[in-house]
């Protein structure tokens, strides 16, 4: 292993929070008449009235060059706070980092575009924010506009791009940053599949061709998974893990499971939720075909789900997407609520449920349900992930009582199929065995 | 970061993070290589003025002469303030002259102590030099004063006072009036992150500032006692030059050491605080 392209030493980050952080000029000198001693004698620093909160504490990371380093953990444990001390948004108040290369960061896609000023004209605001000099972005002009897919729009003020059109253009100025090590945050959440699907394998391109190290945080354990050839494990500002991926996500997902009885699982204010918000999802309901909740099923049985939702704001031609993943954070079906077209969603403000049943064969295993609250546009309103785990037992539904047939399960679904023998095909196989 | 990225050996430009500690002056090198983000911040500030308002360039030049009119109305031809025995200049013309040189400054300072607050977006999500916010903003007041100069021009020469070689002096005059306006800004503009009440002072004080400054009247009008308090104010050296430059009228001499110190004072120990508030900046905006 080389020299790390990172290397974080001893880093914490101290937040002051209380009414004097950010008081008026009326507080500060109301604070000033009020302990005038303390101010003269020096000691205003350690006002009893503000209480300190440590993002980071003590962190000690050697970042690997060229290799894409996922940072995990639950809401709150330090994950961003780390990103801005790295693309030096803030200072640390303790420690020191080291970076070799040219930072560029995707914290938010998009900061500093107009909405009055063109494509073009924000292509060359917004990299000019990002650090890219006039010649270079020049240089990746067309790249950039052929990346975004915007082309014919290029002179239209971005408030007339559909919200789409406005993240592939951020996204793709940000990615054309030429930087040694790159910063990711939640980017993935907006956009389309498609769209989506060109991120990740930008991101991919970047770092093994273009020997870039990427710091990528995501709550979608799956792409983690798939995109990260290691992975760090923060929580309550410390470094609980960093290695392998597959360890670090499993050591992960089993702290975060969610607060569950039987087969209901009530989702707090504070999980790991992504999207852009205006609802909540509040309660998750498995239900058996007895129609009692639990969360344990019998391979072949319907999944009866009962989803809870707090609106927020108003969601006209809204959609619910529930999907099964596998203890392993794999998703391996996904129902979309407008289906063949089975249901159009106008949701009001307020409390509302809806039901969903599920029928596919799961085979004995662990699963959870991973639920997300679409708007009409396709964005994630509200996005968590393993809201509920559930088993399958290994016993069949139909009444047989019959265990599963096969002493390994190999895969995590059924699929109804059918089978025959062909009649006469000796000569077909023959020929392919020939080659 | 002159070369390209890839150009240089990463293990040459390695960055280090440390707290930051005491009072330091901004690092000029690191913001002058940021020039082409100033470039492109002032024009989208310029663009975006121009684009969002209907009359666009007009307001800029119906201001002061729709204030120059008012103010030549009530307080010149009304309650009889006339520069013309003192100046030789038709008070009109006079008025026009002080506001579109105060105007400039106002407009500037305004928008340099707005800027940082204004770039909370940027500040939060994104690094780079934090001085490069006020400087962008004090660059696209620029474009409004070049547009009324000419304006300003054209009516002298329509009152049958055209510019004399005075004018040649113009970008000196203008420059005290930025750096003043800028340095000032600075400190209001960090200042404006902690205390948002910078914000309600700012018009305030420059509505004051208006009335002691030689606009409507001249400074003959300010009693004798008073005049060095007065002549502490420095846009009156401003003021007065400005005058001098477009209208051949007295040169102000030493009343022009005044904003040139203060300007130096202000920009320098603005950069100062604006360094050492800076890095509190993503942390409390």
């Amino acid at each position: 292993m080389g020299e790390p392209a990172v290397r974080i030493e001893g880093v914490s980050k101290r937040y002051q929070l209380g009414a004097l952080a950010g008081g008026s000029l009326s507080q500060r000198l109301e604070s000033a008449v009020r302990h005038p001693l303390r101010r003269m004698r020096g000691t205003a620093e350690s006002k009893p009235e503000t209480s300190e909160f440590w993002a980071l504490r003590d962190v000690d990371l050697g970042i690997e060059e060229g290799k894409i380093t996922g940072l995990i953990g639950p809401n709150g444990a330090g994950k961003s706070t780390l990103l801005k001390l790295l693309c030096r948004i803030t200072a640390p108040t303790e420690g020191r980092i080291e970076l070799r290369g040219r930072v560029g960061s995707l914290l938010e896609v998009g900061t500093g575009f107009h909405p009055e000023l063109t494509g073009r004209e924000n292509i060359f605001l917004n990299g000019a924010i990002l650090g890219m000099r006039r010649e270079e972005i020049i240089r990746r002009f067309s790249e950039i506009v052929e990346f975004s897919g915007i082309g014919q729009f290029l002179d239209t003020p971005v408030k007339r791009y559909s919200s789409g059109m406005y993240v592939r253009l951020a996204f793709a100025i940000a990615a054309h940053l030429e930087s040694e090590i790159l910063l990711i945050d939640e980017v993935l959440a907006v956009g389309d599949q498609e769209f989506q699907r060109k991120c990740l394998g930008k991101m991919e391109e970047v770092s093994t061709s273009g020997g870039r190290t990427v710091i990528f945080v995501a709550h979608n354990m799956s792409s983690i998974r798939r995109l990260c050839d290691s992975a760090v494990l923060l929580d309550h500002g410390r470094v609980l893990a960093h290695g392998d991926t597959d360890r670090v996500v499993a050591d992960y997902l089993e702290r975060v499971e969610p607060v569950q009885h039987g087969g209901i699982a009530n989702i707090a204010a504070d999980a790991q939720r992504s999207g852009i918000g205006g609802a909540r999802l509040l309660r998750v309901e498995l239900s058996d075909s007895s129609g009692g909740a639990s969360e344990r099923v019998r391979y072949g049985e319907p999944l009866s789900l009962s989803l809870g939702f707090e609106i927020e704001r108003r969601l006209p031609g809204a959609a619910v997407q529930v999907g099964v993943s596998t203890a392993e954070g794999i998703n391996i079906l996904t129902s979309h609520s407008s289906d063949r077209g089975s249901l159009e969603l106008d949701l009001e403000e307020g409390m509302i449920e809806l039901r969903c049943e599920l029928r596919a064969t799961l085979l004995p295993g662990e699963f959870a349900i991973d639920v997300d609250l679409l708007d009409a546009r396709g964005f994630s309103v509200d996005r968590v992930e393993r809201t509920l785990n559930f088993k399958v037992l290994n016993v069949a539904f139909d009444g047989s009582g019959d265990h599963y047939p096969w002493p390994h399960v190999r895969g995590s679904v059924r699929p109804e199929s059918d089978w025959s023998v062909v009649q006469g095909a000796g000569s077909r196989v023959q020929a392919a065995e020939r080659g | 970061m002159e070369a390209r990225a890839s150009d240089v050996p990463a293990a040459m430009r390695t960055k280090v993070i440390e707290p930051p500690r005491g009072w330091g002056f901004p690092d000029l090198a690191e913001i002058a290589s940021h020039r082409d983000l100033i470039f492109y911040l002032a024009r989208r500030d310029v663009v975006v003025r121009y684009k969002q308002a209907a009359v666009g360039g007009f307001w800029v030049v119906l201001q002061p002469l729709l204030l120059a009119g008012v103010f030549s109305l009530f307080l010149g031809t009304w309650a009889g303030f006339d520069a013309n025995p003192d100046t030789g200049v038709p008070q009109p013309l006079f008025v026009l002259a002080g506001l579109v040189v105060w105007l400039f400054f106002s407009t500037a300072l305004e928008r340099v102590s707005k800027s940082t607050v204004a770039s909370e977006g940027l500040i939060s999500k994104i690094y780079f030099p934090r001085a490069v916010i006020p400087l962008a903003a004090a660059i696209a007041p620029l474009v409004d004063f070049a547009i009324t100069f000419v304006v300003v021009v054209l009516v002298a020469i329509a009152y049958g006072y055209p510019p004399g070689p005075e004018i040649l002096a113009t970008p000196l005059v203008v420059a005290l009036a930025e750096t003043t306006a800028f340095g000032a800004g600075l400190w209001l503009s960090a200042l404006n992150v902690r205390y948002r009440d910078v914000t309600l002072i700012v018009p305030f004080v420059l509505l004051v500032g208006m009335f002691v400054t030689p606009i409507f009247y001249t400074l003959n009008l300010v009693p004798e006692s008073l005049q060095p308090l007065y002549a502490l104010n420095p846009m009156v050296g401003v003021v007065e030059g400005f005058r001098w430059c477009l209208l051949g009228t007295d040169f102000p001499g030493g009343l022009l050491l005044i904003p040139v110190v203060v300007s130096v004072v202000l920009t320098v120990t603005g950069a100062l605080y604006y360094q050492r508030a800076e890095r509190g900046f993503a942390d409390v905006i």
